[in-house]
Formats: C-alpha cells, structure tokens, sequence
C-alpha cells in the first residue's frame, strides 16, 4: 500500500447539464463567487498557467468580521493541464491559514464526462500527501468550525446551483 | 444518482461496515477490504458494487490495483435536502448527549 492512495480523496457528483457549463462554474469567477466559498478563481488555463483565488467582497467582510485579516491572494498554484470542458488539472495551496500555507503543494484533478442521458458526472481528485491541515479542511472536519464543508459541500452546492439556477442562501 | 439507491445501501450493516473503513482510511484495495470480513470475496464484491452503483464509492485503477475511495457527496445531498437547517443545530445537540450517556456507560 502506498501512501499516495491513503491521502487522496476523491468525490463524484452527477449533474443534469452539459460539460462547458460545469467547466465555467469551475474556471470563471463570476461563476465561482456563486456556490461553496465563493472565492474568485483567476485561471490562466494552459500548462505552467498561474491559478489564483482571492476573497468576494462579502467572504473578505464576514472574514474582517469575525477577527480574521484575509491576505490578498488566499489559494495560490500553477496549471498542469487544461483540456476543456473534459479535465482540469493543477496544483493548490491554501494560504487563509498560516500552517496550511507551510504544507506543499496539492494537487486537485477535475473529470467531466457526458453520459448518454444528458446527465454529467464531475469528478474531483485532490491528492493531499504532506497536507495534513488542507486534508482536514477539504473532507469537510473543520465545519463546526466555520471552515465549510469542504468538497462535498462545495459540489452539492454546484449541482443546485447548475441545476436550479440559485444556492441555498439565496 | 438517485436518493432511493443511496437509502438501499446504507440499509445493509455490511455495507456501513464497508464505507466506516474507507472513512478511516480511504483508497484500499478489495484484499484489504474482505481481509476484515468473515464473508466470501463474491460476497465482498457484491456489496461493493451496490455501494458503487450509489456513489458512495469511486474506484480507480493503478496498474493491476483497483482502489476503493469513499465519496460523501451523496450523503451531503441527503443532507442538504432533509435536514432542515433550523432542526439541524436540535439533532446534533440530541445526537452529542446520545453519544455522552452512551459513553458513560
């Protein structure tokens, strides 16, 4: 047993749309501030790319809020691959958190792949090996914390909104 | 994927067995999973497939190895979809003070 196998964590959801619609949700900012933690993703989507993410306005405030100074770019990595709308791949570290910053680089895989019944299914593979504290927040263990619920919150949230057209909050 | 298919495998304590390993620890393999079942390895597989057919399990091949990882993301629909977010802070605290008394126990 490797220990590459034990700190993935992979998460599928099925979607009722097409492929570039989950493609943009995932790579165009005025898609992303929409669902999950609403950060704006800034993708340069070819290999060796920058990936950045900074704070929406209301995260940025209720974050200032609560005592917690967000530093401008809060996830930073570098494109891998990019071969839309089918596969996403590049690197991701998560720099809210100082110990979380400290840890290498993960690496997030995005599959999108078109059945024949006009349903989608995303796949979302985050190899999280010397992430202890990222691990943590993605599989969703810090959500009592206020941290979210971290992929699988993030997706079912996706998926109401691609399919609804609104989020839980709205 | 539908609700009915995710209820229909968590009805079986086999299958729960199952998804509280790969909880524990994910991305095992289907040796690793039956070596802590008294059950046949059809057996094992045949619960597997029922959670794969739910989503709850998402397999990936690496060579010869197929390696079984846990996806939550149907239980977070569950969830999301019947757990009203008013009762919900209700149904932790009653689900912490069960867990208390049967800690004392």
């Amino acid at each position: 047993m490797n220990t590459a196998t034990e700190t993935t964590q992979v998460y599928r959801v099925y979607i009722k749309t097409n492929p570039q619609a989950i493609w943009d949700a995932i790579t165009r900012p005025e898609w992303t501030e929409r669902y999950g933690y609403t950060g704006l993703v800034d993708f340069d989507l070819r290999p060796g790319g920058a990936y950045q993410v900074r704070a929406s306005e209301p995260f940025r405030k209720e974050s200032e809020a609560r005592g917690f100074e967000l530093p401008e770019v809060i996830i930073d990595g570098e494109v891998i691959e990019a071969d839309p709308p089918r596969k996403l791949v590049h690197t991701f570290r998560m720099l809210m958190d100082p110990q979380m910053a400290a840890e290498p680089f993960t690496r997030i895989t995005y599959e999108i792949k078109e059945l024949d019944n006009k349903v989608c299914s995303l796949t979302v593979t985050h190899e999280l090996e010397g992430a202890p504290n990222l691990a943590a927040l993605v599989n969703g263990s810090l959500e009592d914390q206020g941290a979210g619920g971290g992929h699988a919150w993030v997706l079912s949230e996706l998926k109401t909104l691609l399919e609804t057209g609104q989020v839980f909050a709205d | 994927m539908d609700d009915d298919r995710v209820f229909k495998a968590l009805a079986d304590p086999t299958r729960r067995f199952l998804l509280d390993r790969l909880f524990e620890r994910d991305g095992r393999t289907l040796t690793e999973l039956e070596s802590e079942l008294e059950m046949t390895r059809f057996g094992v597989m045949k619960h597997l497939r029922v959670v794969e057919e739910a989503g709850l399990v998402v397999t990936r091949r690496s060579g010869r190895e197929k390696f079984h990882f846990l996806n939550p993301v149907p239980i977070r629909l569950i969830h999301d979809r019947w757990i009203d977010k008013y009762t919900e802070r209700h149904v932790s605290a009653l689900a912490d003070l069960k867990t208390q008394l049967e800690e004392q126990r």
